[in-house]
């Protein structure tokens, strides 16, 4: 799945655009202005910060808590 | 007006006219029939149309109103492209089938009555199991009989409502009811079974990925929709459903992101979007039921474009499942670009469909001050992203190289996924068209500077985690199993009840069984030939058994031994007549006390 160690020249381009794009949504952030419905929207950056821990805790909470429940093998239902 | 026919009346001629077709006048046949569909909806004026009086009742097949219309168009214009992309199927019962299917939603959404909604209702339920069936294996057919024994409940569910609410009200009309008494909670959870809401869901992650390429295509755009349609006109504004919804959105992404079965991943997904159309349900304010419709546009193309771009995967490769397929981006770059597409409108990218879509719900949510939904569609939001938007083309098109190096596929299935892909750009880019069939006036505007920071924000930083848990090498790898949902409760539970009637019941059964054909006529018989005699024999094992005396068990064990000859004496008349009196007193005090409180 992942590429140990050797990233290809285009991956790492791609992955420097994206780095790029990510740092300059922060700093647009700043000149943006709001439009809150509730008070946390006018944190700098909350949607970054929401959208980034959300998804960590997603992956987290699916591989290491609902797998080790819900795995079985692909036969499980043949009987 | 004057030349226009009811909206399910010419998919379902076509369904019959389409046994007898093949080659060019069968693909004639089914691109043409949406179009006419079309220009029919296109013709037939706001009102009730197609009364027809059934005993008491009116069926009314064409209730004709902003919200109808905007389901059927996208019906009929779904039906085009799923039936340009299943062009070269080459089994007339399936075309016979997605024409009876796509006729009957029609069918629902324009019912005018319950009654006219539960035929086409049950008439959906066995087309779609058949496109589950059609794949002809063992899986699905298992699967399409569990589809069916659900889609049967639900369906009795919602007949009892019905009838329920017949019987109470009178009226048949399919309007608004409201929770309130168990007619409506029946009629509520027969809709409900349909929109898949948690626990009740497992019929959509176990029998879509079972069913045919083509078939699923279909199952994704019209099931789910037919019950948000008619949740929106029972139920709009039920605050249950918020919660209903909000719990939809939520829990299928934690499958999905564990999912290996890359049509169940789009499943789960697909309960996912329905969650965020329940929530404008639940809301039921216009602007959230503008959202729900909306969405329910937008997520019937989108999730078709997925469904399709992973059809044509499974069609070209044979395999499905993430661990099998990755790398085809080398030698399928355009179904990877519409596959992208789709991707990016079911995450709610700027410029594409949900963008402006979704953003009517949690617009809605957040007017409503609901800080906790809110949290969770956001929540749901950048989880949608990261199992729909990255995991299906990132596992299938790039991660690793399978080795696999299959064609694009026919040029039928890419001019539909063509145009879907133009459809979702063409929502994101110009909302005003689809905002323009909405059932009441919008004035939204999604294309404001901070919602598009904070959209691309919530989506980049999505991203982020993405690729920081893949190179870091914490995210989930992709496994050859199964996880269990909620249905396990029903495979399983079914193999208990299985048990506990062949097992337990059934002896129980067997023991009344031979008491009552054998031990009870045996007694009867030897109860008849002495009746005296047996009761007295009946007496002496009473006493017997109190005082436990030599001389009566003596006494007892001759008796049977004699049996049916008897050691009584015959009683005096004087014993007689006194017995006699004794039960002509019972009777009289039985009659008076009867007649005493009967009087009063």
């Amino acid at each position: 799945m992942k590429k140990k160690g050797s990233l290809s020249t285009a991956l790492k381009v791609f992955l420097s655009i994206f780095f790029s794009v990510v740092v300059l949504l922060i700093i647009i952030d700043f000149f943006i202005p709001k439009d809150p419905h509730f008070r946390w929207e006018e944190y700098p950056s909350f949607y970054a910060v929401y959208g980034f821990v959300a998804c960590v805790v997603l992956v987290l909470f699916a591989k290491y808590v609902l797998r080790p429940i819900v795995k079985r093998k692909e036969d499980y239902y043949e009987f | 007006m004057s030349f226009s026919v009811p909206p399910a009346a010419l998919f379902i001629a076509g369904a019959f006219l389409v046994v007898f077709l093949r080659g060019m006048p069968r693909s004639f046949l089914l691109l043409v029939l949406p179009v006419l569909s079309l220009l029919n909806l296109l013709s037939i004026s706001d009102g009730i149309h197609w009364i027809i009086h059934f005993m008491d009742y009116k069926l009314i097949f064409g209730r004709v109103d902003r919200l109808s219309l905007a389901f059927g168009y996208i019906f009929t214009m779904i039906s085009f492209i799923a039936n340009l992309y299943a062009l070269r199927v080459d089994n007339n019962p399936e075309h016979t089938a997605a024409l009876l299917y796509t006729g009957s939603s029609l069918g629902v959404v324009f019912a005018g009555d319950f009654l006219t909604l539960l035929i086409f209702w049950e008439i959906m339920s066995i087309g779609a199991a058949y496109f589950i069936w059609a794949r002809r294996t063992t899986a699905s057919y298992a699967a399409g009989m569990r589809y069916l024994l659900v889609h049967i409940f639900g369906g009795f569910c919602l007949l009892c409502g019905i009838l329920m609410h017949v019987h109470n009200t009178g009226s048949i009309e399919f309007g608004y009811l409201g929770l309130g008494g168990l007619a409506s909670l029946l009629i509520f959870i027969g809709f409900g079974i349909n929109c898949a809401w948690p626990g009740l869901h497992t019929w959509l992650t176990d029998a879509y990925p079972e069913a045919t390429i083509t078939g699923t295509v279909f199952l994704s755009a019209f099931t789910t929709k037919c019950a948000v349609y008619a949740l929106a006109r029972s139920f709009p504004g039920t605050e249950i459903l918020i919660w209903i919804g909000a719990i939809m959105t939520l829990f299928p992404i934690f499958f999905a992101v564990i999912e290996n079965d890359l049509r169940r991943v789009l499943s789960y997904s697909l309960i996912n979007q329905v969650g965020f159309m329940v929530v404008g349900i639940g809301i039921g304010t216009h602007l959230a039921l503008n959202g729900a419709t909306a969405h329910a546009i937008a997520d019937i193309i989108f999730k078709a474009l997925l469904f399709m771009a992973m059809g044509a995967v499974l069609h070209q490769t044979g395999k499905i499942n993430a661990t099998e397929v990755g790398g085809l981006h080398r030698t399928m770059p355009i179904t990877c670009t519409f596959c992208m597409v789709g991707a990016a409108s079911i995450s709610a990218f700027p410029l594409f469909s949900a963008f402006a879509t979704k953003s009517l719900i949690i617009e809605a949510v957040a007017a409503g001050h609901m800080p906790i939904i809110w949290f969770i569609l956001i929540f749901a939001s950048a989880g949608v992203f990261h199992h729909a938007g990255i995991k299906i083309p990132f596992f299938t098109f790039f991660a690793r190289d399978s080795g696999l190096r299959p064609k694009e596929p026919p040029l039928n299935m890419m001019a539909a996924m063509g145009i879907a892909a133009f459809l979702c750009v063409f929502i994101g880019v110009c909302p005003g068209f689809l905002y323009s069939i909405l059932p009441y006036p919008v004035d939204y505007q999604p294309y404001t500077p901070c919602h598009i920071v904070a959209q691309l924000q919530l989506l980049f930083f999505s991203a982020l985690a993405f690729t920081l848990l893949i190179l870091a090498g914490i995210y989930p790898p992709e496994m050859r199993a199964i996880n269990l949902d909620a249905d396990w409760f029903l495979r399983k539970g079914a193999n208990v009840l299985v048990w506990f009637i062949t097992k337990p019941v059934s002896a129980v059964v067997a023991k009344i069984n031979d008491a009552v054909t054998d031990a009870l006529p045996k007694f009867l018989l030897w109860f008849g030939k002495n009746p005296p005699a047996a009761l007295k024999i009946g007496a002496d094992i009473i006493v017997y058994n109190f005082t436990d005396r030599a001389e009566d068990r003596q006494r007892l064990e001759k008796e049977k031994i004699i049996y049916p000859r008897d050691l009584l004496y015959p009683w005096s008349i004087g014993a007689a007549v006194s017995s006699v009196l004794i039960f002509l007193l019972i009777y009289l005090l039985v009659y008076f006390l009867y007649y005493k409180t009967g009087a009063a």
